[in-house]
């Protein structure tokens, strides 16, 4: 099935999301779909499944024009979609999940279990998607979650699949096989759109490539061809610089000294057995590691957010392993935490408020119990400014920014105070690579001014990029050091997968 | 603050940015659209039900004259009006401000009688005392019963995770409970007396009445202009204070407010305290400047319409005041609209009843009056 959009364009309002759009999928090829937060990614998708309805222009399929009415018509023609967010009843099994809402039935309305559960396996065997049945969405990895939702999609006899940002919640083991499930599709004649900001995966996969930004098709290119840095230059727009520049001095004292570490999870299993590490004035200590082992609870246990069962933190001499959240905060600890919506930020805030969310309990930003607004204000504008957060005023709710600038907005807050050690979860996590590019610039900055820094990040790219020094952790322990400098990809990943380097 | 006067040239971009400011178009909506049309549609739904109960239209005229004399149509209206909204207004700032922080207090009927019964001691028990003192005093011996109540639910929350829903309402019950005792018995019941109520409070206590000059049968009390600060407080400690920022960075995103180093759980207990506060404060208030004593059901349901006015305020301090005024003007047209057209005051709690349905759901509103949303209705799905 061969599906063109012709001249697409969709407004919001005065916001034009999509400007005369013209773009062709083809049957047994992936086309990969570049561009920034924001761009019109999402936007375009969603008229092609069906859920918006273009203002201008129109989609052929096969040629022949169509006019979608609603997300049914969509499925009907053939056209399915792999949502980021997996849309899955996480207590019902694989097959339940599969054949929601297209059962098989015997008489009176049945449900057919039977026929289901062969219907999964039979298209399981067909594409090389493994996975058990029966098994219970919530009790699987995510990686086979979105397997379940690719299964879903053929279930409803796609010819056309569209991935939004399918691997921004994979670990690297994951993504490596999502690529030959996506290839082996290929390989059976479907139409693929693989949207992402990922340039090195989009060139790994991708037969032609895309790119969008501001809602406009800026370029084409070949993977064959294409480089990384060209790429970058259409989707931002100028060009953009990837080497982060390496130390040029020797890291001072230790700043953080962590001893005999151990912290426990929610259900008081140890997350952290007894780890110990340094972190030094001036250096960048990166922590690697496959999401779900420990770092998440190593890092609240470091700013204190959850008890230290076991061991030491000591913080420029002083022993800080009970200090709360606030006094560590006002020792000079800075913290970005992985997750900027959950945690981070308050959407409902305006960028102002949210300027000052772990900071306006002291001078200048209130005197006594009194807030002093004016100076609020002033500070938001300076990191509007400073960090670059494109915001229509500081008075807007944070929610309303791209995610992109939302994490500037967090990491400008956390940055433009004074610090002395910043402990940074996933900095650029799930944003373009202008605001990475960007955001590794203020990190290295800090670190030449002195500052200690540690970056806890499962994007093994971001780490070797940044890092002085890479521990890698696994089950809760450092399993492996290297120095930046020298540490190639392929050692860190087997020290991440478990296996000695 | 950064006024509009002009800065010298080459002022910076932050300068720039400083002067940008955001018209919520659809906020405007929400706040003062929607609760006009509400009480629109519900005064019209109102006069249905009365047609459905078989009452003439020239009756249905002559109620809604009545509901309006009775509530403005006069000082006197206007005095049962200021009367009535008072308890509801200080009540109402207290829930707000739990609702900002995402605390959802049931159990303000339960402070609210308990804060009654402490003032009511203290206006009776402590003799002598010029009104100056005794006044302050009785009104602070409320506020801290309804505090002390309320915390019990703010620090099992805290402590063991207990929704705070199920315990007000269960404190709610305890509290009615309690009252009931403390009128049957002595010191508070009133000596000589079997049926539980209380000891009068003394002069000294009473709230004096604002207009006696005029004529001495106008209800209106100090208790409105201490609903009236109330409101510059409450505004003042939501959004110009610490604690305030606190209280709604808490309401908002709980887990942000942690990691922004907020200590919850006791900011769960000073928010319980200060609605509790603000709770028992209206319990104060009717007993010292209405009743004068304090019987079974004093409190009349207030705690349960304050809840409605809060929501109907959108939990703003202003919003709130302009609530609690439609409520007592609907209280006070609704006793108007029983003696004159001779229709139940009942209407007026299905009225009110309504308000609170169209301001819970303005989806609905928005469905029945569309015309009225036009211009801001694309600025919500286009932020996305």
């Amino acid at each position: 099935m061969d599906i063109e959009l012709r001249g697409i364009t969709k407004r919001f309002g005065s916001v034009v999301a999509n400007s005369d759009v013209n773009l062709t999928i083809r049957a047994g090829e992936i086309l990969g779909l570049l561009g920034e937060n924001g761009a019109g990614k999402s936007t375009l998708m969603n008229v092609l499944s069906g859920l918006y309805r273009p203002d201008e222009g129109q989609i052929l399929i096969d040629g022949k024009p169509v006019n979608f009415r609603g997300a049914g018509d969509a499925i009907r023609a053939g056209i399915g979609m792999v949502h980021q967010h997996f849309m899955l009843v996480p207590v019902f099994t694989v097959a339940e999940n599969v054949v929601l809402g297209v059962e098989p039935v015997k008489a009176l309305d049945r449900l057919d279990m039977k026929t289901a559960r062969a219907q999964v396996r039979a298209i399981s065997t067909e594409h090389g998607l493994e996975v058990d049945p029966d098994a219970i969405i919530e009790e699987i990895p995510v990686g086979l979650q979105q397997r379940v939702e690719i299964i879903k999609v053929l279930f409803r006899s796609a010819n056309a699949i569209i991935f939004d940002e399918p691997t921004a919640v994979l670990t690297p083991q994951e993504v490596i096989e999502f690529f030959g499930i996506i290839k082996s599709l290929r390989e059976a004649g479907k139409a693929l759109v693989f949207i992402t900001h990922k340039l090195g995966e989009v060139l790994e996969v991708a037969d032609r490539i895309s790119v969008l930004r501001a809602g406009k098709i800026v370029g084409e290119g070949d993977p064959r061809t294409a480089t990384s840095a060209d790429l970058a230059e259409m989707m931002v727009g100028r060009p953009v610089r990837f080497a982060v520049e390496r130390r040029t001095s020797p890291p001072g004292g230790p700043l953080l000294e962590v001893k005999n570490f151990t912290v426990l999870n929610e259900r008081d299993e140890i997350a952290v057995a007894g780890i110990d590490f340094t972190v030094r004035e001036g250096e960048v200590v990166g922590i690697a590691g496959v999401q779900g082992n420990g770092q998440t609870e190593l890092v609240e246990a470091l700013t204190g957010l959850r008890p230290t069962a076991a061991g030491t933190l000591t913080f420029a001499g002083e022993d800080i392993t009970q200090a709360s959240t606030r006094e560590r905060h006002r020792k000079l600890i800075a913290h970005i935490p992985e997750d900027r919506q959950r945690s981070g930020l308050i959407t409902d805030f305006s960028v102002a408020e949210n300027s000052v969310l772990d900071s306006y309990y002291a001078p200048p930003f209130s005197a006594g119990i009194s807030m002093r607004w004016p100076e609020v204000y002033r500070e938001s504008a300076k990191i509007v400014e400073d960090f670059d957060v494109r915001t229509a005023s500081i008075h807007t709710h944070a929610g309303n920014l791209s995610g992109g600038n939302q994490q500037k907005l967090v990491v400008g807050r956390e940055m433009s105070r004074d610090t002395k050690l910043l402990i940074a979860a996933q900095p650029t996590r799930g944003i373009d690579v202008g605001s990475i590019e960007y955001i590794h610039e203020r990190i290295v900055k800090a670190r030449d001014e002195g500052d200690g820094i540690l970056i806890v990040s499962t994007e093994l790219d971001e780490v070797m990029s940044l890092s002085d020094r890479i521990l890698v952790m696994y089950r809760g322990r450092i399993v492996a050091e290297f120095d930046g400098a020298t540490a190639t990809v392929k050692d860190v990943g087997l020290a991440m997968a478990g296996m000695k380097a | 603050m950064s006024g509009p006067d002009e800065k010298p040239a080459g002022a910076g971009l932050g300068d720039e940015i400083l002067k940008r400011v955001v018209v919520r178009r659809f906020d405007v909506q929400d706040i003062v659209l929607v609760p006009i049309l509400s009480v629109v549609i519900a005064l019209i739904l109102g006069a249905l039900t009365m047609l459905a109960t078989g009452v003439g239209f020239e009756t249905i005229g002559r109620s809604f004259v009545a509901l309006f004399t009775g509530s403005l149509g006069s000082l006197s209206a206007l005095s049962e009006t200021l009367t009535a909204a008072t308890p509801l207004i200080l009540c109402g700032l207290g829930l707000a401000l739990g609702f900002r922080a995402g605390l959802f207090n049931i159990g303000a009927e339960g402070q609210l009688i308990l804060g009654g019964i402490a003032a009511v001691a203290v206006g009776f028990m402590l003799k002598g005392l010029p009104a100056i003192i005794h006044i302050p005093l009785a009104l602070l011996a409320g506020m801290v019963a309804g505090a002390l109540w309320a915390s019990i639910a703010g620090w099992l929350k805290a402590a063991t995770g207990a929704h705070e829903v199920i315990t007000t309402i269960m404190l709610n019950f305890i509290a009615f409970r309690l009252t009931d005792y403390l009128l049957r018995n002595p010191p508070i019941q009133k000596e000589g007396r079997s049926d539980p109520i209380s000891e009068s409070v003394l002069e000294s206590a009473q709230l004096p009445k604002l207009l006696a000059a005029l004529d001495p049968s106008y209800r209106l009390h100090l208790g409105f202009l201490i609903a009236l600060l109330a409101v510059a407080v409450v505004y003042w400690v939501l959004f110009r204070s610490t604690i305030g920022f606190e209280f709604r960075a808490s309401g908002a995103n709980p887990e942000a407010a942690r990691y922004a180093g907020m200590r919850s759980g006791w900011i769960i207990v000073l928010v319980m305290a200060c609605a509790g506060a603000l709770a028992g404060l209206a319990g104060a208030n009717q007993v010292l400047g209405v009743l004068g004593r304090a019987s079974p059901n004093f409190s009349a349901g207030i705690g349960f319409d304050a809840i409605a006015v809060a929501l109907l305020g959108r939990s703003h301090p202003v919003g709130v005041l302009l609530a609690g005024l439609l409520f007592g003007a609907l209280q006070a047209g609704g006793r108007q609209m029983q003696v004159a057209a001779g229709v139940s005051i009942d209407l007026i709690a299905i009225i009110q009843a309504l308000i609170i349905v169209f301001i819970a759901a303005p989806m609905l509103v928005r469905t029945i009056v569309p015309w009225a949303f036009r211009a801001g209705s694309g600025a919500r799905s286009g932020a996305r």
